[in-house]
């Protein structure tokens, strides 16, 4: 083949984007009449099976396109430039998802700086502090909410620690993996990159141990209050995020294994590793701000 | 100037062009999904009009005769959800789509298959709004804002289906976004440097950053409206700690920016058409870039100038109200230049040019307007009055769909190789142009006067106004069925063919291609001077 650098590349067209939107629709289909349905009767009814359908066929979609993505790029017909731009848009896909969880952030600051200590009568809000509920007593976390729901406080100690420690380590043994690659050590490569999975997957069995703790022993509910919400909405969020950031390296590991990958052509891996790194950052964030202070 | 001539060297990754319906269905052609975004967005523009005339048919007369009070809310709602993420800002897209590559030489967007993918999840999530509206209980009527707690305590259970098909609207805006930065950051042929891209494809790369910044957090307050009204949390509401005020500060970070997404690529076509047809260079072009900039990072602290009367610390009021004030001069400074690339121009009125000139009096009239909302006093008094929806009508419609028509008028012989139809084109404007007029000039007066907005019914004083709205509104409704007709006849190559440069006085690569523009273009990077 003549020169790829000199020549743009167009891929051709493809069945599996239009299958991903059929499947989103059913997703939000699916999602949103079973929400409905359960409030109004507690019977999710057949929105559950248009959900399931639609997860199971974005599952799908996702298997063949990456399929072909890595047969042509296995048969060389990428270019510098494709590789380029996948990874540009990588990271501004991963800097949009910084911005998802900044509203969440956003609102756990603003509930501990501002709604919470205003409804204790901070700055000129006596009044509303005297009218609405009087006996409100203003502490973070916010274990007793103005109407007198009570939930207890998560510790930070324990298993957030352990977990804490598990991603960090895990963050540093997939850089590892990548030096590895980088320095096509193909054996140091697939074991830390095995024990970056591990890790991945035994975070989040604790954090589901943790939820069950929080529910059975603790009575802290996503019901529970602002503290309660913006408990659970970051990190059930986060948690989310791991979860796709686990599937995304055992698929890695898995190409790895096959023998995928050379030392300077490894998007995937690239971009498995950064948003790897990026659900890391989250969490030292979510420690910090969650659970430390 | 000279045709480029395509090399094409069949043997080597050359696909034919596909036909029949997989050919729109599996897409990665750019103009294929440009076209596609186009007449989305014009079918969305319809069916969101459609939505505005039972608005004006039920506010032409006092009193309540055509519609239950909670199915005007349902139609005002849904009108604006599809005019702004339905019609504006895919109708944006589609003209990325298809003049990006051709305005930098490249071949395609950077990511073409994730271009298939965002435009095909939109009609999807239009039709689950859509859809929502025949639930039992009916579709959302809180206002496009979705201002907690009607959207929450107050709301019907179809909400579940509006929070979800406003996930995707932003996964597709999302991915659009990151297509857009990644082609100009990395497409750009050879010798196309930054300061010399046309402004359209500067105005859209900035955009591109406020999207990805600013709809994941709408997708977050959508959540949190969601958890809210099913799953028993509280954001927004203070008996468990959180406050509705704080939906109203993370909807307008986004709203705000949300905004001059609708705008700043209206700035780049006015500044393509105005030059072409002054036969002028664009005056300050490096001014334009900052001022664009300026205005975006801008964009992100004025938010709470919507939130004047909602009540927010004295020094929020001062301080929002003074940001907001100084959005105007880079805003100025635009439309100085296109003042100033007009003067001593040797100017001639074809239709792109009749509408830019429109846009730049009648988006400084809302510029105006919406400079008194910024005085936090004085808004006050115009808050949530007519006064506001003649403020956001004169930027969005006269100013965004305005744009819009006229870079279609601009670029649509190029895409179709034929001229349209002229008389049918003048007709268009100037029907839409008095119209227009008389459907939101008034509404600055009923608004001053008092008449609130979001009412289906209305105190006595304000009927002669309204029925003069009324009579502009539907003359504007029918005049885009002109616009239609016009369409459809030039999308079936009736009229007379045109050469490669279209217009006299115009430049830039997508001149240099053939019209119409041959399926795949720029397959080798151009030369640029
Ligand atoms: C000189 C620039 C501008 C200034 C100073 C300005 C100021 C304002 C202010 C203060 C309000 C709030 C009024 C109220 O609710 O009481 C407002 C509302 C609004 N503005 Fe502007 N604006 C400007 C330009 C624009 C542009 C370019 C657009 C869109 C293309 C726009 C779209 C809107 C919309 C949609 C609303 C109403 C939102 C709603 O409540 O539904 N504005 N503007
Ligand atoms: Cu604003």
């Amino acid at each position: 083949m003549s020169n790829h650098s000199d020549k743009y590349y167009v891929p051709a067209q493809s069945p599996w984007p239009i299958v991903g939107a059929f499947s989103l629709f059913l997703i939000a289909l699916g999602a949103g009449t079973t929400v409905a349905k359960i409030h109004q009767s507690g019977d999710p009814g057949w929105g559950k099976i248009v959900l399931i359908i639609g997860i199971i066929s974005v599952l799908l979609m996702m298997f063949g396109w990456f399929r072909d993505q890595v047969k042509e790029s296995m048969s060389g017909m990428y270019n510098a430039q494709l590789g380029r731009s996948y990874r540009q848009g990588m990271i501004w896909f991963i800097f949009s998802e910084v911005m998802f969880f900044c509203a969440f952030f956003g609102a756990l600051f603003y509930a501990r700086i501002l709604s919470v200590p205003w409804l204790g009568g901070a700055d000129n809000n006596a009044m509303t502090h005297e009218v609405l509920w009087p006996a409100f007593e203003v502490i973070w976390p916010l274990i007793k909410t103005p109407d007198g729901t009570e939930t207890t406080a998560m510790g930070w100690g324990g298993l957030p620690l352990i977990n804490t420690l598990i991603l960090l380590a895990s963050s540093v043994t997939l850089h590892y993996a990548h030096v590895g690659l980088e320095k096509n050590k193909r054996t140091q490569l697939t074991l830390l990159l095995a024990a970056t999975v591990a890790f991945g997957c035994v975070f989040l069995g604790l954090q589901v141990l943790e939820y069950m703790h929080a529910y059975q022993d603790m009575d802290l509910k996503l019901d529970s209050g602002i503290y309660g919400n913006t408990f659970y909405l970051l990190t059930g969020f986060h948690g989310m995020h791991v979860t796709m950031g686990t599937l995304f390296l055992i698929v890695m590991l898995l190409r790895v294994m096959k023998g995928h990958f050379s030392p300077d052509n490894h998007f995937a891996f690239q971009a498995a590793s950064w948003y790897w790194h990026f659900v890391d950052v989250v969490w030292l964030g979510l420690f910090i701000f969650v659970y430390i202070i | 100037m000279t045709t480029l001539v395509q090399e094409q060297d069949d043997h080597d990754e050359h696909h034919a062009i596909p036909t029949g319906i997989k050919r729109w269905l599996y897409t990665t052609n750019h103009k294929d999904i440009g076209t596609l975004y186009l007449w989305f967005a014009f079918i969305m523009f319809l069916i969101g009009g459609a939505m505005a005339m039972v608005i004006r048919a039920e506010l032409f007369q006092p009193g309540l005769q055509i519609v239950e009070p909670h199915f005007f809310n349902q139609m005002t709602t849904v009108h604006g959800l599809i005019m702004v993420f339905g019609a504006v800002m895919p109708a944006f897209t589609g003209l990325a789509n298809w003049m990006i590559p051709l305005m930098i030489g490249a071949p395609d967007m950077a990511l073409p298959r994730m271009n298939n993918l965002s435009f095909w999840i939109l009609p999807f999530a239009f039709l689950i709004l859509l859809m929502s509206l025949f639930m039992e209980g009916g579709g959302p009527a809180f206002g496009w804002t979705f201002y907690a707690p009607l959207s929450t305590t107050y709301s019907g259970d179809s909400t579940a289906l509006f929070v979800f098909s406003v996930h995707i609207m932003g996964i597709s805006s999302i991915m659009g976004a990151i297509n857009v930065i990644v082609t100009i950051w990395n497409m750009r042929a050879p010798g196309m440097t930054w300061m010399k891209m046309p402004l359209f494809v500067w105005t859209w790369f900035i955009t591109a950053f406020l999207l990805i910044a600013v709809m994941p957090v709408l997708a977050g307050v959508v959540t949190m409206v969601l958890t809210d009204k099913f799953f028993g949390t509280s954001f927004f509401d203070a008996a468990g700690g959180g406050d509705p005020v704080m939906f109203q500060h993370i909807f307008w970070f986004f709203g705000h920016p949300e905004v001059y997404i609708m705008i700043l690529p209206a700035f780049g076509v006015i500044s393509a058409i105005v030059p072409t047809f002054s036969r002028k260079k664009l005056f300050g072009y490096s001014s334009m870039v900052y001022a664009t900039a300026s205005i975006a990072l801008l964009s992100f602290v004025v938010w709470a100038h919507h939130m004047f009367t909602t009540g927010m610390p004295v020094f929020g009021e001062l301080f929002f109200m003074y940001c907001t004030m100084l959005i105007s001069v880079p805003t100025g400074v635009k439309v100085f230049n296109w003042v100033a690339t007009m003067w001593r121009g040797s100017i001639s009125y074809e239709v792109p040019m009749l509408f830019a000139i429109a846009f730049i009096i009648l988006f400084t009239i809302g510029g105006f307007s919406g400079l008194m909302l910024a005085i936090t006093p004085a808004d006050f008094q115009y808050h949530d009055t007519y006064f506001v929806v003649a403020h956001f009508h004169y930027v969005l419609v006269t100013g965004a769909i305005f744009s819009i028509i006229a870079g279609t008028y601009y670029w649509l012989p190029k895409w179709t190789g034929v001229m349209y139809d002229v008389t049918l084109a003048r007709a268009h404007f100037w029907c839409s142009l008095i119209s227009v007029n008389l459907l939101f000039f008034p509404m600055h007066f009923v608004g001053l006067a008092g008449m609130p907005r979001r009412i289906p019914d209305y105190s006595i004083q304000f009927a002669d106004f309204n029925q003069w709205i009324s009579i502009g509104g539907f003359a504007f409704g029918l005049s885009q069925l002109i616009f239609l007709a016009l369409l459809i006849k030039a999308c079936r190559k009736k009229g007379k063919p045109v050469d490669t440069q279209v217009w006299e006085g115009a430049e830039g690569l997508e001149w240099q291609v053939p019209s119409p523009a041959p399926y795949h273009t720029f397959d080798k990077p151009p030369e640029i001077k």
